[in-house]
């Protein structure tokens, strides 16, 4: 079952621009195969099957929330390694996910060329050309140019992390964003740790929304645990760029409920408590008592979308396991127009 | 000291200025950056300070002129030590280019002077084509060659596309005459020799010859005959040849000859003729006459350390002269081994590049053929060849105890041709006289080894 | 026939290109009301208005990664680096990113941008205002790199590197900006990328060159040729890829290879062509080799005497040819 399979073309066509309750449930719905997969997928990784994988745990109602607030049938979303859940809401299915993870033949992104999660979408306008950090900041403000130039009303969402936002290139990026007036929505998801540098170690100020002020445009900060906040933040940030209004920088505040990657082992820089304290902030359970408390869902019920989304999670996994690699004659395609057999 | 003051180039694109208000006039006593004279421009306005301290002498360029920068719009007495000279890197105009034909038009040319600065203005090309006469830029030269060929090395061996010429050809590389650097083998040479030798395979076929007539045979040389001819050619028309020619009585070398070939070949393995003989004398007569064992070398007179004298052989297709190397250095013994060595492989037709490259006289037996004189061709780039005439017995008078005789003995005629730029007629009749003398101090009782 | 000089042929060029297709654009510091700083998008800002002629931040890495995400959404960016010199921080942007866009995404992004930089020495602009930057592009896959050294070719190149569906970098000599003038025909044309040009045929020895060294081979050819040696210059425009064919046939037919190359010689395109020469060559050569590049020092000193010193001149090639000539 598709993740947005519920979902209307037009997020206008609500009564307001608030979240529906059968919204939420949707986007609730999301989150949780999100979580059950993002967790496959760190298995996978310690069966030897997955050879990286960067947890969005955490981070789940942040991304859900923002693309919920967009379009994909005209948006730009440029992504980092860590957008799990936020490609999920954009359509992705669990079996292409794991394609990436698996590094299959079949992989849309980059036909496992690359690291999961990079390469482009094959049906949204979606990317992540590289593992390099902040490099899409600059890029999203040239797709963003092109679009006030061709007179489009679309908006480029580019998402990086805290970490990213040390950069030159984050610098440059709002710069020149803020002069020209561009529609991107700069998203950051702040973690507080970029791998083990804690926010203290990489800037001087607590709140990185506050830098939007020097690039002239408005800075939010939000509770990136809180869809329904993220959502009002994201929509409004949308409307300006749609409105030619120019740039917004939205900083979302998560918790990296796992390591940096299945590389990184977090109790060497993290507290006992610290992490304790973290996982409180979860989006999935903050949700879920949400919806709970709104009588949206029942106990019962939400037992219902977690068996549902373990059996989609399995489900995938046995189809992308017994697919293939990709062989060697496809490895020269691509490099430049007319290379290999089939560019 | 008299001191040019010139319109200093400022600015961008700039190339003139309008003179304005003289702030100095001739007679005054002016410090260096003294204000001279106001100056505008379409960029700026400035005033032109002084190069020097001294005093002003003459004003050249009037207010309201339009001057073109660098000329010189006044003149001053310097105080010495003032001036500073600056490392005028001087001017050069960019030579212009004369393009390749057929894409002269869309490669271009270079215009005089039109100069693009650093930063995107107008800049003054001092000198940035020709490296100036300095000897750090004489040493960077050779430096900026990453990988320059040395003239003086010797190029030994072939390259790689005159191997695979000449196998392609039927070439002999060892028959061929070099004309690269050192005597290489070039390129052109193994195509040049293909080119003549081309026609070498068959003399079925008549070429088209004026002055053939049906009845005459065209022998088609092959391609040692023609190198031989070639070689021959280069020589006469290279080489100015004068001869010189002395009479060696050589009895008591023939008696000593005559008791010693047994012994000697029965001892030594080895027939004794009188060529290693022959070959000892001449090997130490050069020794002491450097000059007949050089080479005219670009203009030069090169004296060659090393002494290899060539032997002139008769092989079954020409001429060919195996070199016994250090000939000097060798006992008897070792020149007759070595002799019977190379003439049988000359003789059979297996000479290695060894036995003839580096030959620096040529010495040629012509008397074994009954000859008795002989004006050879020298062996190019060598200085003189020397032939070797027949042994002849001839009524001789000598002189004893002030009475005059007559007696048999065994002459032979030495001839020397000589290479005129580098040996003159007294030279070469010294070397003759080392010679014979060498020859003649052979008794029957000599010990020669 | 028209004449231009380099730099006109390049501003006509984007002229063109921007009227025959919408899509093109130019960005770069100082490319808007100032025209360049070398005249280079002079008139443009007033044709084409600002939305399509840039005056960007000072921010190179910027200008390159703008460049980028335009690319890939439907433009078709002329980026313009200032100077060679100041490229370094969007290396990352171009070498990093650029390159392996279509390659990375499978095919399903590219990005057709080209980027101009003016580079090279000889005009007294000491150690950042004279680099040559040509290696790092042209070892990268997924990149092209063209170096037209003529008024004539620099039309040609631009043309195709502005309508590659790939990044091209462009590299234009400044001092040939408005040293050298040729006939440039008004009639739209391009010249593939990755072919060479005998620019002066010759049988005794080849030149490998490109830039303003092409320039001063030809001078050096003629003053060899008054001694009796016939040199051929091939100019080999592009630098990645490289015309192996046309490379291996000039040097398999003359026998003897002189590579002329402004850059410094250590790990570099010089590096690259006595390579393909050796690989292919092998049999048909009649000497080695030989490279003339300046010294191994930071290019290049600022004092006039240094300057000319440093870099490789008419006269200096033509004493190489020489020395290989008499091998």
């Amino acid at each position: 079952m598709s993740a947005t399979a519920n979902k209307p073309s037009n997020s206008s066509e609500t009564d307001s621009d608030q979240l529906t309750g059968a919204r939420l449930t949707e986007l609730y719905r999301m989150m949780v195969l999100s979580r059950h997969l993002d967790e496959r997928v760190w298995l996978l990784n310690r069966q030897g099957k997955a050879a990286i994988a960067a947890s969005a745990q955490g981070h789940e109602a942040a991304q859900v929330a923002c693309v919920e607030a967009t379009d994909p049938s005209k948006d730009h979303y440029l992504i980092y390694y860590r957008q799990f859940t936020a490609m999920l809401a954009l359509g992705t299915e669990p079996e292409e996910m794991l394609r990436g993870f698996l590094a299959k033949e079949a992989d849309p992104m980059s036909a496992s060329r690359q690291f999961p999660l990079h390469g482009a979408h094959p049906r949204v306008d979606l990317f992540n050309f590289s593992n390099v950090i902040a490099t899409q900041l600059p890029q999203a403000a040239g797709v963003a140019l092109a679009d006030k130039l061709k007179g489009s009303d679309a908006a480029t969402i580019v998402y990086f992390g805290d970490g990213a936002s040390s950069q030159g290139d984050t610098h440059e990026a709002m710069n020149f964003a803020g002069v020209q007036k561009l529609p991107v929505i700069f998203f950051c998801e702040n973690n507080r740790f970029a791998i083990s540098v804690p926010q203290s170690k990489q800037m001087g100020i607590d709140s990185l929304a506050s830098r939007a002020a020097g690039y002239g445009f408005p800075g939010v900060q939000v509770d990136g645990t809180d869809v329904v906040a993220v959502y009002e933040a994201t929509k409004a940030a949308v409307a300006r760029a749609r409105a030619g209004e120019g740039p917004t920088l939205i900083e979302a505040s998560v918790e990296r409920l796992l390591p940096h990657t299945t590389d990184d082992d977090h109790t060497r820089y993290r507290t006992a408590e610290d992490i304790e304290r973290m996982s409180k902030r979860d989006p999935i359970q903050i949700l879920s008592d949400l919806l709970k408390r709104r009588d949206l869902i029942t106990e019962a019920e939400d037992e219902a979308i977690h068996a549902e989304a373990k059996k989609r999670v399995n489900e995938a996994t046995d189809t992308v396991d017994a697919e293939p690699y990709p062989g060697v004659e496809t490895m020269f395609d691509h490099v430049i127009e007319g290379s290999g057999g089939n560019s | 000291m008299v001191f040019n003051i010139e319109l200093p180039h400022v600015g961008e694109s700039v190339t003139e200025a309008v003179i304005g208000k003289w702030l100095k006039a001739p007679g005054d006593q002016i410090e260096k950056y003294d204000p001279l004279v106001e100056v505008t421009t379409d960029k700026v306005n400035m005033d032109v300070p002084s190069p020097a301290t001294g005093v002003l002498t003459r004003i050249l360029a009037e207010e309201g002129e339009t001057v073109p920068m660098g000329s010189v719009i006044a003149e001053m007495e310097a105080a010495d030590g003032s001036v500073s000279v600056g490392q005028d890197a001087g001017e050069t105009a960019e030579p212009t280019s004369s393009p390749a034909a057929g894409l002269a038009g869309r490669i271009g040319t270079v215009v005089q002077g039109a100069n693009v600065g650093p930063t995107g203005g107008e800049f003054l090309d001092t000198s940035l084509s020709a490296a100036p006469n300095t000897p750090g830029v004489a040493a960077s030269s050779q430096a900026a060659s990453a990988s320059p060929a040395s003239p003086k090395a010797r190029q030994k061996g072939f390259s790689p596309v005159v191997t695979r010429l000449a196998a392609q050809h039927g070439i002999e590389l060892s028959s061929l005459v070099g004309t690269g650097l050192g005597g290489r083998v070039t390129k052109k040479d193994v195509l040049a020799a293909a080119e003549n030798g081309d026609s070498g395979a068959g003399a079925a076929v008549q070429p088209q010859l004026d002055g053939v007539s049906n009845d005459d045979q065209v022998i088609v040389p092959s391609p040692i005959r023609r190198m031989i001819a070639n070689h021959m050619v280069k020589s006469m028309s290279e080489i100015p040849h004068a001869w010189s020619a002395i009479e060696v009585d050589v009895t008591g070398m023939v008696e000593w000859r005559s008791a010693s070939k047994d012994s000697f070949e029965s001892e030594h393995g080895v027939r004794l003729t009188y060529l290693p003989i022959t070959l000892s004398v001449v090997a130490e007569a050069l020794k002491t006459n450097p000059r007949l064992n050089s080479s005219w070398i670009d203009g030069n007179i090169v004296l060659k350390n090393a002494i290899n004298v060539g032997l002139a052989v008769a092989a079954e297709e020409g001429l060919v002269v195996p070199v016994v190397r250090g000939a000097n250095e060798a006992s008897l013994v070792e020149l007759a081994g070595k002799l019977s060595g190379v003439v049988d492989r000359a003789r059979s037709g297996s000479m290695t590049l060894d036995d003839v490259q580096g030959g620096t006289f040529t010495l040629n037996n012509t008397g074994s053929l009954g000859s008795v004189w002989g004006g050879a061709i020298i062996n190019h780039p060598q200085a003189a060849i020397l032939t070797t005439e027949a042994i002849v017995k001839r009524p001789v008078v000598i002189s004893e105890n002030g009475a005059d005789s007559v007696v048999v003995r065994s002459m032979m005629n030495i001839c020397l041709s000589f290479d005129h730029r580098i040996v003159d007629g007294a030279e070469a009749s010294e070397f003759l006289q080392s010679v014979k003398s060498g020859l003649e101090a052979i008794t029957l009782s000599s010990d020669l080894k | 026939m028209p004449e231009q000089t380099v730099i006109e042929a390049v501003r006509d060029t984007m002229r063109n290109e921007m009227r025959r297709d919408d899509t093109v654009i130019l960005l770069g510091e100082d490319v808007g009301s100032r025209g360049g700083v070398f005249l280079a998008s002079d008139g443009l800002i007033e044709e084409f208005g600002e939305n399509r002629v840039i005056d960007t931040p000072l921010a190179e890495s910027l200008i390159c990664g703008v460049a980028l995400g335009a690319a890939v959404n439907g433009l078709r960016p002329i980026a313009e680096i200032q100077f060679a010199d100041f490229m370094w921080p969007a290396i990352n942007q171009l070498i990093g990113e650029a390159s392996k866009v279509r390659y990375g995404t499978n095919g399903v992004k590219t990005a057709p941008m080209t980027v101009r930089v003016p580079y090279g020495g000889g005009v007294r602009g000491g150690l950042y205002h004279s680099q040559s930057i040509e290696v790092l592009f042209a070892h990268t896959p997924g990149l092209s790199v063209v170096a037209p050294a003529t008024p004539y070719d620099a039309k040609g190149l631009l043309a195709s590197a502005i309508r590659s569906n790939d990044p091209v970098i462009v590299l234009e000599h400044k001092r040939t900006y408005r040293l050298v003038k040729g006939e440039v025909p008004s009639e739209d044309y391009t010249i593939p990328i990755g072919k060479a040009e005998i620019k002066r045929p010759g049988t005794d020895l080849t030149i490998f060159t490109y830039g303003l060294m092409v320039h001063y081979s030809l001078q050096a050819a003629e003053m060899a040729a008054a001694n009796g040696i016939d040199v051929e210059v091939l100019d080999l425009r592009t630098l990645r890829p490289l015309d192996a064919d046309a490379i291996a046939e000039s040097a398999s037919r003359t026998g003897k290879a002189l590579i002329v190359q402004e850059d410094t010689p250590a790990v570099s395109i010089s590096s690259e062509v006595a390579a393909i020469i050796g690989e292919r060559c092998f049999f048909d050569l009649d000497g080695p080799i030989t490279r003339l590049g300046p010294p191994e020092l930071p290019p290049m000193p600022f004092s006039p005497i240094q300057e000319a010193a440093f870099m490789p001149s008419p006269e200096k090639i033509h004493t190489a040819i020489t020395k290989l000539a008499e091998i």
